[in-house]
């Protein structure tokens, strides 16, 4: 008895300890002045409006999401045939690409972020946005990477050998049973190097940071010159959009397998 | 020459032989049985013939074409996996129809197709279920009917009954053979079970260490085994030793056994002498002389152990024509000389 | 399905693009950041070729040495008390029901995925005299007055917590996920209680996990930059802030780049420490 009103009181200071900072946000981004006051003084949803009508807070939502939404495509076309390549070819020396992809991920993110920016300067090409895109595929593609290699290890391949004993031929086969039964994990890759890309400061900033503004550079931007209740309404806003993506993979893909459980444990 | 020829296939997997210079004839509409225990090479000549692995050396000729080095997609063939390799992302009818799909066969073509190999193989209107919905023999008719729906020039099959329990299996084997000869279609399946080689082949291939050891009809195998591997491996048997005398008499366990001859120019040999075919009487009028050790009575059968000169060897007879001895008893062995075979070196 | 070696040159195909990105957009950033490290820096924020080894002179000076210092400490502590709590948490978090299990993964995610900037302005906001949590213990009547807990060395602490918290969890998790359930039936048979089963059991059997993930979260915390920024004072800033600044506002690439290259061989020799110890559990 007590030990189980232990184990939930753990759970619930855990689980405290995590959204305490998100509720006060949420509290605070329905502020009716422009006031930092928790509890909320009056309600409105204002704040909210602004991030749409307020044209700095818009372009940087735009340019965010427009930046995410090609680093995390750019990162994928990456990943994709490099874990087709190899699951499908013999080629212990093409491990190397392997590791190149996920290093970025594992290192402090400010190594990858000066190297880009010592790159771009050298090229001059410094400060071009695309090359944030660019610079966010390769910081990114460990994550599409790691989801597609989970992926294609989880094909049988006899069912690749059945398809070709009835005739299809190396392109029918990736389009008709490859390409479908991995298209979970291309969709969960993709989402997670979405989130993570919207989400981004250091090599945005450190690329980009002078010529164009993502939410997160905007937001610190912000911050510098002190508060406005905006800063909190798009908080609660990347928040949703985090748990929205993440909810949608737990909901049609399996979560627990992505990060690492077996499939086959029944619980 | 209509049918398939295997050519001296040999197959090398860095210095392990698992195909050693294999030359089999199957004429057009044969049931074969690749048959053999695991590692014996028999998958791995299926793969082959499949396209599934390239031969190190030797040719497959498959009614006067060469096809060595086809790519397996464009050979034809339909093959049955031992995981079945039902397609998870597809329905039933999908899996069975995605041979035609991928060669662009309008709908209608692939649902007329789909519905009459449901019906062969006794499971109309299962087309819309998802194959996960299955159990293990509706999978199993599944893959059959999907590897059958192009009418494939050939018909492969890997431990396709390993999934089954043995009653279903039974039935399955059973099933599989009528469906054969109904479609007249070439047929080669991988086994390592014997009861199902002899239930479904035209032809049983024993394969052992990468070789032919010999192929037969199914009951030539059992009668008639080529060597002791073959008598061995092929249901169950005695093997003795057998040596002429000086009177060239061939003699057994120090007896001389009437009837029976040895080759010319063969001093000792091997024979293999099957349990029913083993009578035990009294002892004395030329039989061999021996000591009852076990007697196991299954009901169907019963099966006597009796030592002598240190050899246990194993009489088996149906309950109405059960000795009667007891354990400890003497006993004569008496073994016809036609049902002896003498075995190759 | 035949994996077999690439032949045709047109099998190689697939492998092209991936391997020129990666070449052309990390290898080759990476080498030159090595090579500025050795560059010589003019004024006005320009640098010549050259091969001096001034800028890994500087790392000898007292102030290199605190920031460097503090930074191991900070990262240490983080680590340390992220391994702590999450140890035990996902350990009875894969005993709860897959509903469950999902359910906290996804928030789990969630908080990970956001960024530095958010999880700074979200604990000023709480650590702060008008909206934040001494509010509360005001209202509760524990305090007099609301006070401002930023900025502050336990808040750039509880920061960094906060954002390795969740990352540590997931690492932990499938390790946990998988640890044969029978061990720890074995012991409560043996009439160990389940308390005393995960201490004796659970935690010396994944002893080598624990150290990997202490390790795994001591190079990420190493790499946070904005946090001591927010929630610190300039004598709370690590190794990662100081790059940055060096780099964009004191215009001192080569000196960055000295640093990132430190900054990288410690990171490399921990996650080579890290396979090291994952070798030797799988050889256990």
């Amino acid at each position: 008895m007590i030990e189980k009103f232990l184990r939930r009181l753990y759970f619930i200071a855990v689980a405290l300890f995590l959204a305490a900072p998100l509720i006060v946000v949420l509290g605070v981004s329905v502020n009716e002045r422009q006031d930092l006051a928790f509890p909320p003084k009056g309600f409105s949803l204002a704040w909210y409006a602004q991030i749409f009508t307020d044209e700095g807070w818009r372009n940087a939502l735009f340019a965010s999401v427009v930046l995410a939404l090609t680093a995390a495509a750019l990162a994928v076309a990456i990943a994709l045939p490099l874990a087709w390549f190899l699951w499908r070819r013999h080629a212990p020396w093409a491990h190397i690409f392997q590791l190149l992809g996920v290093a970025p991920f594992i290192l402090p993110p400010v190594i990858t972020a000066l190297g880009l920016l010592t790159f771009w300067a050298t090229t001059g090409f410094y400060g071009q946005p695309w090359t944030a895109a660019i610079s966010h595929a390769i910081f990114f593609v460990t994550l599409p990477l790691v989801t597609l290699s989970l992926g294609f290890a989880s094909i049988d391949r006899s069912l690749v050998e059945a398809a070709s004993t009835m005739g299809a031929d190396d392109r029918t086969v990736a389009k008709t049973v490859v390409l479908p039964l991995i298209l979970p994990y291309l969709v969960s890759g993709y989402a997670f190097a979405f989130v993570l890309s919207l989400n981004e400061y250091i090599v945005a900033y450190m690329t980009v940071g002078f010529t164009m503004e993502t939410l997160p550079i905007k937001i610190f931007n912000a911050l510098r010159y002190g508060y406005t209740p905006t800063m909190a309404s798009v908080t609660v806003f990347f928040v949703l959009i985090a748990a929205i993506v993440f909810g949608l993979i737990a909901r049609f893909g399996d979560i627990r397998r992505l990060l690492g459980a077996m499939s086959s444990d029944g619980k | 020459m209509s049918g398939l020829s295997l050519n001296d296939i040999t197959k090398e997997f860095g210095n392990f032989t698992a195909v050693d210079q294999v030359t089999l004839n199957v004429p057009h509409g044969t049931f074969v049985c690749l048959l053999g225990p695991s590692g014996c090479g028999k998958t791995t000549l299926l793969r082959m013939v499949a396209g599934l692995e390239e031969p190190s050396a030797g040719t497959i000729v498959l009614d006067g074409q060469d096809i060595t080095s086809a790519p397996t997609h464009k050979r034809n063939f339909g093959m049955v996996f031992q995981s079945l390799a039902l397609f998870p992302h597809l329905t039933v009818g999908d899996n069975i129809a995605y041979s035609l799909r991928i060669r662009g066969a309008s709908r209608d073509e692939q649902n007329t197709r789909v519905d009459e190999l449901l019906k062969l193989i006794h499971l109309p209107g299962f087309a819309d279920r998802p194959v996960a919905k299955l159990s293990g023999g509706q999978r199993q008719r599944v893959a059959i009917a999907r590897a059958l729906a192009l009418s494939p020039r050939l018909f492969l099959l890997d431990e396709p009954m390993s999934a089954l329990d043995a009653k279903l299996r039974e039935s399955m084997q059973v099933e599989l053979r009528q469906l054969q000869q109904q479609l007249g279609i070439t047929t080669i399946v991988v086994t390592h079970d014997q009861r199902e080689a002899m239930t479904m082949a035209d032809l049983v291939v024993v394969m052992g260490e990468g070789r032919i050891r010999q192929a037969a009809a199914p009951v030539e195998i059992y009668r008639r085994p080529a060597d002791a591997f073959v008598a061995d491996f092929i249901g169950s048997t005695n093997l003795l030793e057998v040596s002429a005398d000086s009177a060239g008499r061939a003699t057994v366990l120090g007896t001389a056994v009437a009837g029976l001859e040895l080759p010319a120019q063969v001093a000792h040999a091997s024979i293999s002498i099957r349990p029913e075919d083993i009578h035990l009487t009294t002892p004395g009028n030329g039989a061999i002389t021996g000591t009852v050790t076990f007697i196991r009575d299954l009901g169907g059968t019963v099966e006597t152990f009796v030592e002598a000169s240190g050899k246990t060897i194993v009489a088996v007879a149906t309950p109405r024509e059960r000795p009667n001895v007891t354990v400890g008893a003497q006993v004569g062995i008496v073994l016809p000389p036609e049902s002896c075979v003498v075995l190759k070196k | 399905m035949r994996r077999e070696a690439p032949k045709a040159i047109t099998d190689y195909a697939p492998l092209l693009f991936p391997a020129l990105m990666l070449i052309v957009f990390f290898v080759v950033p990476f080498s030159t950041m090595i090579a500025v490290s050795f560059f010589k820096r003019q004024q006005g924020g320009f640098y010549t070729p050259d091969f001096v080894l001034d800028n890994y002179a500087r790392f000898l000076s007292t102030f290199f040495g605190t920031v460097l210092g503090f930074s191991l400490m900070l990262a240490v502590l983080v680590a340390v008390c992220c391994v702590a709590i999450a140890f035990p948490f996902t350990y009875l978090l894969t005993k709860r029901s897959r509903k469950v299990q999902t359910l906290w993964l996804v928030g789990l995610l969630s908080v990970l995925s956001l960024s530095e900037v958010i999880i700074g302005f979200a604990w000023s906001t709480l650590f702060s005299r008008t909206a934040g949590i001494t509010n509360l213990l005001v209202a509760l009547g524990l305090m007099a007055e609301p006070q401002a807990l930023l900025p502050s060395f336990g808040a750039v602490l509880t920061g960094m917590v906060y954002q390795a918290l969740p990352y540590t969890i997931l690492v932990l998790y499938p390790a946990l996920v998988r640890l044969d359930p029978t061990l720890l039936e074995a012991a409560r048979t043996l009439g160990a209680s389940p308390v005393k089963a995960f201490f004796n059991v659970v935690t010396p059997a994944l002893r080598n996990t624990i150290v990997a993930t202490l390790i795994m979260v001591f190079v990420f915390a190493l790499g946070s930059y904005l946090l001591p920024q927010i929630l610190g004072r300039p004598r709370h800033w690590t190794l990662s802030v100081l790059i940055t600044d060096q780099a964009i506002y004191q215009s001192n690439m080569p000196f960055a780049a000295a640093m990132a290259v430190f900054l990288v061989l410690i990171s490399l020799a921990l996650v080579g420490l890290t396979l090291l110890v994952g070798r030797r559990e799988a050889a256990a």
